[in-house]
């Protein structure tokens, strides 16, 4: 598949249109109810309202992970919710803040703005698959912001990192100027922009040795 | 030899787990049986609730419980409880519901029927000073806690000079004369008046306050999102009226702060006495829509400046009036503004009068630089605008008003420790290539004219006296309790620095302990007004000498000879009687008890840090001490920004195109940290002076800029890739390791920086208001009024 093609298909796939059309028709409302988190087994809690889950299976990190889900849940609400991958950070819930995002098949999106339903068989990545399972190593994008220092808070951290994770493979030569737009869906609120892209382009140059 | 560890890069140690996603946020805690409440904001600015009938939201299925105003505890007075029925602005906590999952609860929310009787509000102060205006309370618009509430109004004569664009003589609460500001008025060769605004505006971590509770008896278990962290536990303690050695408080990560978190108890308290209440562990989670309304905001001036300047280009007075925009629990900026003021431009003469005014909005809190950096961006394109004025070059208009070591400020005289302004004057000069950008300033491409412009801008950045504890345990390393909070800083891990160099450690074999206070920690300062990195460097320090002098008796008594013949270094001690390892050290002074192993404590340390050593007593050789370095005069860190901008006349659009910060906070321990401050804090200043915006329905009261996208915080395209930074890197004579603190100075630069770049691109003209938006630019441009010229809250 070409690249423009691909983006075109994503984009039918995981655009904020899909997002609030999915959200629509479950039934539930698009302003809030599908950022907010509904009961989980894992908690002891029983869920009580109509819309009814469904169990589904999910790719998460390379693995297999059955999941209760309802119609209108976020991707973001049932990692860190159901799946115990807290690693995801909501910042803002809907879309401004980037502290959500994860890969799909590759692809940066806001955990937030994802129904957990639109990814079934796709490959989800979060922050915590980016260790190599069995050893611990670290991603190049996490030894390039171990080597430089990076972050402050480090709440916007998870998300500035799965965004570069994706920006090395599409672009493993940016300028610096490229990265800070690759970059742009991210905030940090530390303001700590200057030492991010030092980490970013740190992570490109190892990206180009391996 | 050990290394060196002050003034090279260490990776703080908290990092890994922060990019692994193993780092733990307050919402990222569970416990099992855990609920989830969501909050009833108030939907009016200022209201009395009549009537609440939650029945049908109680009887909904997965509903546990509500928690009520009457039943948190109610504070007198314009205090903030965390729930009430008086709510003073929109979006102020009214109840909450508890249910198994955040949805159910949100559901049981609006299930409430809630009956309010709407008030009277303000959301602009001069609307509150008026005569016949409204006040943000029933009873009045000031308060004092001996004489109660009162009702200040200014004149109709102070108001019809204000509508003509005039200098007020108001009554004020707050002011202070030194010299003879009329007098040296009467002397300057110009005198500029000016009214400025400078808008309130949210701190937005990133982190919103989520915080969840339980108990265990009569343990209440925190997980809270908080910048300080031993203190926080004894201010949560006393909002709960609570033995403080019964709160296990777990603080391990802060996702930002800004000083809307320095203790951050308020809300807290909703998860923590809901939890005891219904017997489950409580999560409150914040959404970003609620931190703005319950997360605190910078509060607003509207200020008169007149200012004197003789020939030179000296100022020589200054008469200053603040406005306070206060919220409804007040703020304490206005203070510091008059004081930065006085010392920024060191005019000798100067009256300062201060009015703080409550409003229907959102609560203020201390914002980075608090006071401060409102000031320094207010004033320093009034100062530029006299260099214009007089002929003299804006970079020696900074230079020659700045202070120097004798320099005496305030009402009080206030002294300083060490001021290096000049230095960072002169560097930044260099860095920033002044000379060569001065040619550029005001030339024209296309609809761009280049702009260029200086902030110089001081904070205060330590304090004294607290108390240090260390653990050398028989596996030979240095546990460092560190009672600070992980804000982001790295100074849980840098303010140990100094110590364990002093010991001779290796940072491998130091290990940092934080975060869950049953770990027990030292009186610590709260993390704010910059003053860890002094009071805590001082205090390891007092701490690890502690050690050290036990380490040689340990040493001597175990193997003779004298004490002071004996060496520390790379976790062995070596003398006349041979060599131990810091291991074996540990074991000694285990066995051999009282001071060596914390048996016996100093008797000046601060009760707050007993229980906790007691706790660790005996575990191995302990370092405890209180921080007796003393010192005279007050700690200010500095730092100077330069900018570069374009301005787009057709749009009004700007762009930052190059940006220099040099600081003077002392002795540099973490350098790319300290950039990052630099950075950071001049880039939110930047946010503040050119994009955060504050806007209010004037007929409702209620905010529009309520969210990320409106409230416009900078994002990684506001800013320039061209920015360098620097340190003069002089350590403070008074202190033992010389730091001072670095992170409220560069707001106030990075923002001035801007206001004075900006206003060099408009040809001089001061446009006297942040933040410069666009659409406000464009109307100054233009000449178009698009407001009134001192109307607090618009866009």
């Amino acid at each position: 598949m070409d690249q423009a093609e691909s983006s075109t298909v994503l984009e039918q796939k995981y655009s904020r249109r899909t997002f609030i059309k999915g959200v629509i028709a479950t039934g539930a409302t698009a302003s809030s109810a599908g950022y907010l988190f509904r009961g989980s087994p894992l908690l002891g809690a029983a869920t009580y309202q109509t819309a009814t889950e469904r169990l589904i299976t999910l790719n998460v990190n390379g693995q297999e992970r059955r999941v209760d889900v309802l119609p209108h849940e976020t991707l973001a609400m049932t990692l860190r919710y159901k799946l115990g991958l807290t690693g995801t950070k909501l910042g803002c819930d809907r879309a401004e803040c980037g502290a959500c995002t994860v890969l799909i098949d590759g692809v940066s999106q806001y955990g937030c703005s994802m129904l957990t339903h639109q990814v079934r068989g796709r490959a989800v990545t979060t922050i915590e698959g980016l260790e190599d399972a069995d050893t611990g190593e670290l991603s190049i994008v996490q030894q390039a912001v171990m080597e430089e220092g990076g972050f402050q808070c480090a709440f916007c951290a998870p998300g500035f990192i799965m965004a570069m994770t994706e920006m090395i493979e599409v672009n493993p030569n940016p300028t610096r100027e490229e990265a800070r737009i690759a970059l742009s869906g991210n905030l940090c609120r530390c303001a700590d922009y200057d030492k991010i892209l030092t980490c970013a382009m740190r992570a490109a140059e190892l990206a180009r040795s391996v | 030899m050990a290394e060196r560890l002050v003034g090279i890069d260490i990776a703080p140690p908290d990092l890994h787990a922060k990019i692994t996603g193993r780092a733990k946020y307050a919402e990222d805690f569970r416990a099992p049986g855990m609920v989830f409440a969501k909050l009833l904001l108030s939907p009016m600015p200022h209201a009395r609730v009549r009537n609440v009938d939650a029945r049908r939201a109680l009887a909904m299925e997965g509903v546990i419980g509500i928690l009520r105003a009457d039943e948190v505890p109610s504070r007198e007075g314009p205090r903030e409880a965390c729930l009430t029925d008086t709510p003073r602005y929109e979006g102020e906590p009214i109840l909450a519901v508890a249910a198994v999952d955040e949805e159910t609860a949100a559901a049981a929310i609006e299930a409430i029927e809630i009956d309010f009787e709407p008030l009277p509000f303000v959301i602009d102060p001069l609307e509150s000073l008026r005569p016949g205006g409204p006040n943000a309370y029933v009873d009045g618009n000031q308060f004092s806690g001996q004489d109660g509430w009162s009702d200040l109004k200014w004149t109709d004569a102070d108001f019809a000079t204000i509508d003509d664009g005039g200098m007020p003589d108001p009554s004020c609460p707050v002011e202070w004369t030194k010299g003879d500001p009329d007098s040296a008025f009467a002397e300057s060769a110009l005198v500029l008046t000016e009214t400025i605004v400078h808008q309130s505006l949210t701190h937005h971590p990133m982190e919103p306050r989520s915080n969840m509770c339980f108990w265990e008896g009569d343990t209440l278990h925190a997980f809270v999102s908080t910048q300080s962290s031993q203190q926080t536990k004894f201010a949560l303690a006393g909002a709960l009226d609570m033995d403080p050695e019964n709160i296990n408080l777990v603080s391990e990560y802060c996702g930002g702060g800004f000083g809307s978190k320095i203790a951050g108890t308020t809300v807290m308290q909703i998860p923590a006495l809901f939890s005891r209440k219904i017997n489950r562990p409580v999560m409150l989670r914040i959404t970003r829509y609620e931190e703005n309304y319950v997360g605190r905001a910078r509060p607003g001036f509207q200020t008169w400046l007149k200012m004197g300047f003789l020939e030179s280009g000296k100022c020589n007075a200054i008469d200053l009036i603040v406005v306070q925009e206060s919220g409804p629990y007040g703020a304490g900026d206005f203070n510091t503004a008059g004081m930065i003021a006085d010392l920024t431009y060191t005019p000798q003469n100067m009256r300062f009068r201060a009015v703080s005014m409550y409003t229907n909005t959102p609560p203020k809190a201390a914002q980075r630089g608090p006071g401060g950096a409102q000031i320094i961006s207010m004033m320093e394109p009034i100062l530029e605008k006299a260099g214009r004025e007089l002929g003299v070059d804006r970079f020696e208009m900074h230079r020659m008003n700045a202070p120097g070591p004798d320099v005496e400020f305030g009402p009080r005289n206030a002294t300083l420790t060490s001021v290096h302004a000049v230095e960072a004057l002169d560097q930044g000069r260099e860095l920033f290539d002044w000379d060569a950008k001065l040619a550029m300033s005001g030339q024209r491409n296309g609809s761009k004219v280049t702009g260029i412009g200086i902030g110089l801008s001081p904070y205060t950045a330590g304090s004294r006296g607290r108390d240090g504890m260390m653990v050398i345990r028989p596996d030979g390393k240095l546990y460092v309790h560190q009672g600070i909070g992980n804000l982001g800083t790295h100074s849980i891990a840098d303010t140990a620095r100094p110590a364990a160099e002093l010991l001779g450690y290796n940072w491998e074999d130091v290990e940092i302990v934080w975060g869950t206070s049953s770990r027990g920690y030292p009186r610590s300062t709260v993390q704010a007004g910059s003053q860890t990195t002094t009071a805590h460097t001082r205090a390891n320090h007092a701490a690890a000498s502690d050690a050290l002098r036990k380490i040689r008796a340990v040493a001597a008594a175990t193997m003779g000879g004298s004490p002071s013949a004996y060496r520390v270094d790379s976790g062995r001690v070596s003398g006349p009687g041979g060599t131990m390892t810091l291991g074996r050290i540990a074991e000694r002074a285990i066995a051999m008890g009282g001071e060596y192993s914390g048996e016996v404590l100093p008797e000046d340390i601060h009760a707050q840090t007993v229980p906790a050593a007691q706790m660790l007593a005996g575990e191995g050789l302990m370092g405890i001490a209180r921080d007796n370095y003393g010192g005279d005069g007050n700690i200010y860190s500095w730092v100077a920004g330069f900018a570069m901008v374009e301005l787009d006349t057709e749009t009004g659009v700007v762009e930052l195109k190059e940006y220099v910060g040099v600081t003077d906070c002392g002795t540099v321990i973490h350098p790319r940290s300290l950039g990052a401050q630099v950075f950071g804090g001049s880039i939110q200043g930047m946010g503040m002076a050119m994009t955060q915006r504050w806007v209010f329905d004037p007929q409702y009261g209620v905010p529009f800029a309520n969210r990320l996208y409106t409230a416009r915080p900078p994002g990684f395209l506001d800013i320039p890739s061209d920015l360098k930074w620097g340190a003069v890197d002089i350590a403070d004579p008074q202190d033992p390791v010389g730091a001072k603190g670095i992170g409220e100075p560069p707001v106030g630069a990075g923002a001035a920086a801007l206001t004075c770049a900006v206003a060099d691109a408009m040809g001089g003209q001061c446009v006297c208001r942040t933040p410069l938006t666009p659409d406000i630019l464009l109307a100054e441009i233009e000449g178009r009024p698009i407001h009134g010229r001192l109307d607090q809250h618009v866009g």
